[in-house]
């Protein structure tokens, strides 16, 4: 049998690695602190509302962690301009032939399991990537809605941008609901996202896992 | 009708206030519209001066709840002076007249005091079936706001019927019912939303509008800022027991009898911007949630859609009563679980020449390593 000769590329830069792992950590928090402020913890206690604050820190944390999360964001569109050809916009969105063609093969070859053939995709294949451009308009209507929740109670101009969302949506109950809803695309996409990882590390053998670590994957080499 | 302009401070005399009375009303309302206290000079002068503004009140879909909660504000001044003598030209609640006489009245006002009148209107516009669900005199409702609104100076939709339908328009909203603003365009419109309104912040619209001849400043979805720009939660004393965690349970746990925060019991008070937790109701006797009681949040837009009322979150659309969008999402989230947990032993099936294949290639290349 012959042997498979690997070449290394350099694929994701360290913006976006730092990008990754700050929005992993912040979407993390946000949802653990999210679902506790939609369904605080039952507490029997006799004791002065003076003495703790711990919903309120809950909510702290989630504030903090909504302006880490937006920046990060920010900072990921315009990584999306000038980074490598890996992380540029053009591979988030369906707009060539050839990128159709390729979600098709994916679906086919990982999630349907009806073809078997190696895929030559080195970063994002279409289909993952149009799932991360699903991911970022979840994102930005996060964004809006926690912002237009938040401008209530801010001073500061960064939520007012936001806060034409109650308006439109009829009022904080609709824009909580929905802000509420969309945590659980956040827990779903996690699972799959976490899962598919682990499945193309184990399959195709290219270091996807620590590839968002060092930055690396492995390809056959061309003859 | 007099031709003479009469002003409040005429017609209040009239009825015998004392001039102290008066300026504790003026003094009193300037502090409710939220103007600085040099603002009771502006709001004595132009009671003083100002001859009453022509109003023309409308019920529709309604159950007058806005006009009972009006007449019971905790200062007589308001009802006597503003409602009852006063003002009022028209409103079938409460005028003498009935039929030809009452239209009558309508449209004399409507004429002689073209483009100054205020229309106040209470309910909501059916609209289905060219708004044959709600007709007076005749004619739709539809067909009056349209006419009354052309040549009105301002219109105050009182209540939540009028800004945003209340249980008229709520599921499935067989007749229609639609708020003012979306019906009318062009003309100022102040939305006083509330089921009811508070007394206070009804007159106190008025007021402001006597006062200052000009609207109130409006927040986004045109209510008065001064009266609806602090939700019922930032201005609850139940606040700090939310802060720390503390809530009530169930009505009749511990927890109740501390007098605890309501936000599990799906209180509305976190959504709801209205001022009942400052200026309360009953002349600031209490509120709901001082009888231990969640707020509706009965000043929001489609609140009777929003329930159960006492679950925090509402029953998420096209699946049962009380299922939540968190029950629906354990569902899809453990049924992704299994999805994976089956691809995962698919892979394995299908793919097992591709990863035996890639594990003996692999291993050659360690045997041959060294290189």
């Amino acid at each position: 049998m012959e042997r498979v000769i690997s070449e290394r590329v350099y694929v994701w830069q360290l913006p976006v690695r730092i990008y990754h792992w700050i929005n992993a950590l912040c979407v993390a928090a946000l949802a653990v602190t999210g679902y506790l402020i939609g369904r605080p913890l039952a507490v029997q206690s006799a004791a002065e509302a003076s003495y703790s604050y711990w919903f309120g820190q809950i909510r702290f944390i989630h504030f903090v962690a909504a302006f880490i999360f937006f920046f990060n964001f920010l900072f990921r569109i315009y990584w999306g301009f000038v980074g490598n050809k890996f992380a540029q916009w053009r591979n988030f969105i369906i707009h060539r032939k050839s990128q159709v063609q390729e979600a098709v093969d994916v679906l086919k070859i990982d999630i349907l399991q009806t073809q078997s053939k190696p895929l030559e995709s080195v970063g994002h294949n279409s289909l993952a990537g149009f799932t991360y451009f699903i991911t970022f308009l979840v994102f930005l209507f996060q964004c809006i809605t926690g912002f237009g929740m938040y401008a209530a109670m801010s001073d500061s101009w960064l939520p007012h941008m936001f806060a034409w969302i109650v308006p439109l949506m009829g009022g904080d109950f609709a824009v909580r609901q929905w802000h509420h809803v969309m945590m659980w695309f956040f827990i779903i996409f996690s699972i799959i996202h976490v899962y598919l990882v682990f499945y193309h590390d184990y399959v195709e053998g290219r270091g996807i896992i620590s590839s968002m670590a060092g930055g690396w994957k492995f390809i056959e080499k061309k003859k | 009708m007099n031709e003479n302009p009469v002003t409040y401070w005429d017609e209040m005399k009239r009825h015998g206030y004392s001039r102290r009375d008066f300026l504790k009303f003026c003094t009193w309302m300037t502090a409710f519209i939220g103007v600085e206290a040099s603002g009771v000079g502006k709001v004595v002068k132009a009671m003083e001066t100002k001859p009453r503004i022509p109003v023309v009140w409308f019920h529709f879909q309604e159950c007058t709840c806005c006009s009972e909660s009006f007449i019971r504000s905790s200062h007589p001044i308001v009802a006597d002076v503003i409602l009852d003598k006063i003002s009022l030209d028209y409103t079938e609640t409460l005028q003498a007249a009935a039929g030809k006489q009452a239209e009558e009245a309508l449209h004399n006002t409507m004429k002689k005091y073209k483009g100054e009148y205020l229309m106040l209107v209470e309910g909501s516009i059916p609209t289905e079936e060219d708004g044959v669900y709600c007709c007076i005199g005749g004619r739709t409702a539809l067909d009056i706001v349209k006419e009354a609104a052309q040549n009105a100076k301002a219109i105050i939709a009182w209540g939540s019927c009028a800004s945003n339908g209340c249980i008229q328009s709520s599921k499935p909203n067989p007749t229609g019912a639609t708020p003012i603003h979306k019906i009318i365009s062009g003309k100022p419109i102040i939305n006083v939303p509330g089921c009811p309104p508070i007394a206070e912040v009804m007159a106190g619209t008025i007021v402001y509008l006597l006062a200052f001849d000009r609207i109130p400043q409006l927040d986004g979805l045109g209510r008065p800022k001064a009266f609806y720009s602090r939700r019922v939660h930032d201005t609850c004393y139940r606040r700090p027991n939310y802060d720390a965690g503390l809530f009530v349970n169930a009505f009749d746990d511990e927890n109740a009898k501390r007098g605890y925060c309501l936000y599990k019991m799906g209180c509305r008070g976190p959504v709801t911007y209205n001022s009942c937790a400052v200026i309360k109701w009953n002349n600031g006797v209490s509120y709901p949630i001082q009888s231990g009681h969640g707020c509706i949040g009965c000043s929001e837009a489609h609140f009777w859609d929003n329930g159960p009322f006492y679950q925090h979150l509402a029953s998420f659309p096209g699946f049962g009563i009380e299922t939540t969008a968190d029950d629906i999402g354990v569902v899809v989230g453990a049924a992704t679980v299994a999805g994976v947990a089956a691809h995962a032993i698919s892979t394995n099936i299908r793919k097992r020449k591709l990863i035996k294949e890639g594990i003996e290639n692999g291993s050659v290349t360690e045997k041959k390593g060294g290189e």
